[in-house]
């Protein structure tokens, strides 16, 4: 089933949770919710569950509103942040709840129930109790529960929030090959960008209740739309610099960049990644004319090695915040900087991003 | 889990030993020695005395099924409002909920006596409802009414205090997750709340039968004390031992203290499950050991 939502806005008291926010999830999507806490993805996402109402908007699945449906009457199955299984009751029970309530036979009940704890792998685990669960396992009879319904769109709050690295690594491609054969809608919440990445078709980037980009994991990557989502993908190095003449200028180091052609000089937001930058060492007697005209003189300060990737830190020499320069941990054997040395760093590609006019005075 | 004492600080010093025997001696002296001579004074007859003190005097039984009467309808208003109170105040933000959660706690610092005295301000025959209850021909004060009201107000905290902290450290997602499954606001409760917080309201409902039971300051402002009419064991207690009747009187009030005793022991139990269901709450709550045996066997 698609989903539509279509201008809402939702406000708690005086915080304006959502802010006109429109958002077509076609068919058969893997959509990610990504962004900080307070952006309003989670209140979205109850607000396509029906759990929560926007103040104006309209919420449509394929074509019809029902922004006034009760959520009983959604076909939504939700799985939440924190599983909110049923303490109570058994794996098997908490998996059979959205069938009891609908009266539905015993047989069928029994027959749907041990199809789920099989697909979800929890075959021998119907008589537990949640609190006898791991984290992993309860995340899994959660889903499970919210599949029983038949629902025709899913909705996931921080699936993965809450549970250790490994498991949640092996859950999320897990539930990847679930939507691939089920084939269901399903949208789901996340703050953790790999996890969208990874996971998701598509990823839209929400910010102070509203999109702040909407795209494939490498259109988002690869192409951010705002300062905003540069910033929130994380892993970048920030300066102040200045645009003028089709250059940018970066510690004084100029780079092309024809989207301003005009005379008139404008700060601008310059932003490198940190894989994206080349590091030489600088050979003594300094470099020459042409290679300083277009790369920063630095000071290595210290390099850390995160597995496959080696993460060099620096020091421009005339000052300024400290620059990360990530290279292949291999690479960097190879070049074999040390602590003090003096580098020149070039960089292959950055973005700029320009203030918004009304601020220019 | 439960906290062992620790052995580091062993009682066997002076200033220990001098602690536990004053403890020792103001427990035995304020609560078993009184408690315990209550039976002896009932049963100082015999056993056959203490029965027909109970039950061949007609008032005493009537007393004794007023009792019976009024606390369980009393703690039946208490529960029902005490469900729906805790769950308005844990389920929903709204302007005056604090003073209303203060409000709750009324009961608790009133003298009884003045309880008593505000309801006979109102439900009396002088009283602001006096001319509309004459009018109805319902009578409240000096009548069983007004004894299921006195009783209500002195125990109205018990549930509710019971239920606001225990609803709110489970918080609204079960119930959530209830209603996108498909349930009904009457399917959420039975099925969701009730079974979640049933231990607690249990506790609630205990104690505040066992405050029922044995209130007597409100009730005797409201009862106007009519012996096989009006008077509850307590008021009875206190009627037979002004008339010199020490046993009848006695045996009345071990009715009583066996009722308190009993009490202690569905206090005991019903405490030790809610600790057990807190646990298990912590548990549910903890990110999971996951020393997860099967998510290796998610593989294809």
């Amino acid at each position: 089933m698609s989903i539509r939502v279509d201008g809402v806005s939702k406000s708690f008291g005086t915080f304006k949770a959502l802010d006109n926010v429109s958002l077509d999830v076609p068919q058969g999507t893997l959509l990610a919710l990504l962004g900080p806490s307070g952006s309003g993805k989670t209140t979205l996402l109850r607000i396509i569950a029906g759990l929560e109402w926007p103040d104006s908007g309209r919420i449509e699945e394929d074509g019809t509103d029902i922004t006034d449906r009760h959520a009983r009457q959604r076909d939504v199955g939700f799985v939440f942040q924190h599983y909110a299984l049923f303490r109570h009751m058994s794996v098997f029970e908490n998996i059979a709840f959205g069938m009891r309530v609908r009266k539905a036979p015993q047989a069928d009940v029994k027959s749907r129930v041990d199809e789920l704890l099989h697909l979800v792998r929890l075959d021998n685990l119907g008589a537990r109790k949640p609190a006898q669960l791991s984290g992993g396992q309860r995340q899994r009879v959660a889903l499970a529960r919210a599949l029983a319904i038949r629902p025709r769109i899913l909705l996931l709050d921080e699936p993965f929030g809450a549970l250790d690295a490994k498991v949640r690594v092996e859950l999320r491609q897990w539930l990847r090959r679930l939507h691939d054969e089920i084939g269901m809608t399903t949208v789901f919440v996340t703050h953790d960008q790999e996890e969208a990445f990874e996971l998701a078709d598509d990823v839209v980037v929400m910010n102070e209740g509203h999109v702040e980009q909407r795209g494939t994991p490498e259109e988002v990557f690869d192409k951010p739309a705002s300062p905003f989502v540069m910033d929130f993908l994380g892993n970048v190095n920030v300066y102040h610099g200045r645009v003028e003449n089709g250059r940018a200028f970066w510690h004084g180091v100029p780079i092309d960049y024809p989207d301003y052609p005009h005379a008139q000089a404008r700060a601008a937001r310059v932003y490198l990644r940190p894989h994206e930058l080349d590091i030489a060492r600088t050979l003594s007697g300094g470099p020459s004319e042409a290679h300083q005209a277009t790369s920063l003189p630095a000071t290595v300060l210290r390099q850390t090695r995160t597995g496959p990737i080696t993460r060099i830190t620096c020091q421009p020499q005339e000052g300024g915040s400290e620059l990360h320069v990530d290279l292949p941990s291999a690479a960097a054997r190879q070049l074999g900087l040390q602590s003090g040395e003096a580098v020149s760093i070039t960089p292959r590609h950055i973005r700029v991003f320009l203030p918004d006019p009304e601020y220019v005075i | 889990m439960t906290s062992k004492p620790r052995h580091a600080a062993t009682a066997t010093s002076p200033l220990g030993m001098l602690l536990i025997t004053g403890a020792v001696a103001t427990v035995g002296l304020l609560i078993v020695a009184p408690l315990a001579s209550v039976f002896v004074d009932a049963f100082s007859n015999g056993p056959q005395a203490w029965w027909e003190a109970l039950a061949h005097d007609p008032d005493t039984r009537h007393a004794i099924w007023l009792s019976l009467t009024v606390a369980p309808i009393a703690v039946l208003i208490n529960t029902i409002f005490g469900v729906a109170a805790a769950w308005l105040v844990a389920r929903f933000r709204f302007p005056g909920r604090s003073l209303l959660v203060s409000l709750f706690d009324v009961p608790f610092s009133v003298s009884p006596v003045v309880a008593g005295l505000a309801l006979v301000l109102i439900f009396g025959r002088q009283g602001l409802l006096g001319p509309t209850l004459a009018w109805l021909a319902v009578k409240v004060i000096f009548a069983w009414p007004g004894l299921v009201l006195a009783t209500t107000f002195v125990t109205l905290p018990l549930v509710v205090r019971e239920l606001i902290p225990v609803m709110e450290a489970i918080g609204p997602e079960e119930e959530m997750a209830a209603v996108s499954l498909g349930a009904n606001g009457w399917q959420v409760f039975w099925r969701v709340t009730l079974p979640n917080i049933r231990w607690a309201l249990l506790h609630g409902v205990v104690l505040a039968n066992a405050r029922a039971m044995g209130e007597f300051g409100a009730v005797y402002v409201v009862s106007g004390h009519i012996a096989g009419a009006t008077d509850t064991m307590p008021l009875r207690v206190e009627k037979l031992f002004q008339e010199y009747r020490t046993p009848a009187s006695m045996a009345v009030a071990s009715v009583l203290a066996a009722l308190a005793l009993l009490t202690l022991v569905a206090k005991v139990f019903i405490e030790r499950q809610l600790e057990t269901e807190s646990q298990e709450l912590e548990a549910a709550r903890a990110p999971g050991a996951d020393t997860d045996p099967t998510t290796g066997g998610l593989g294809p």
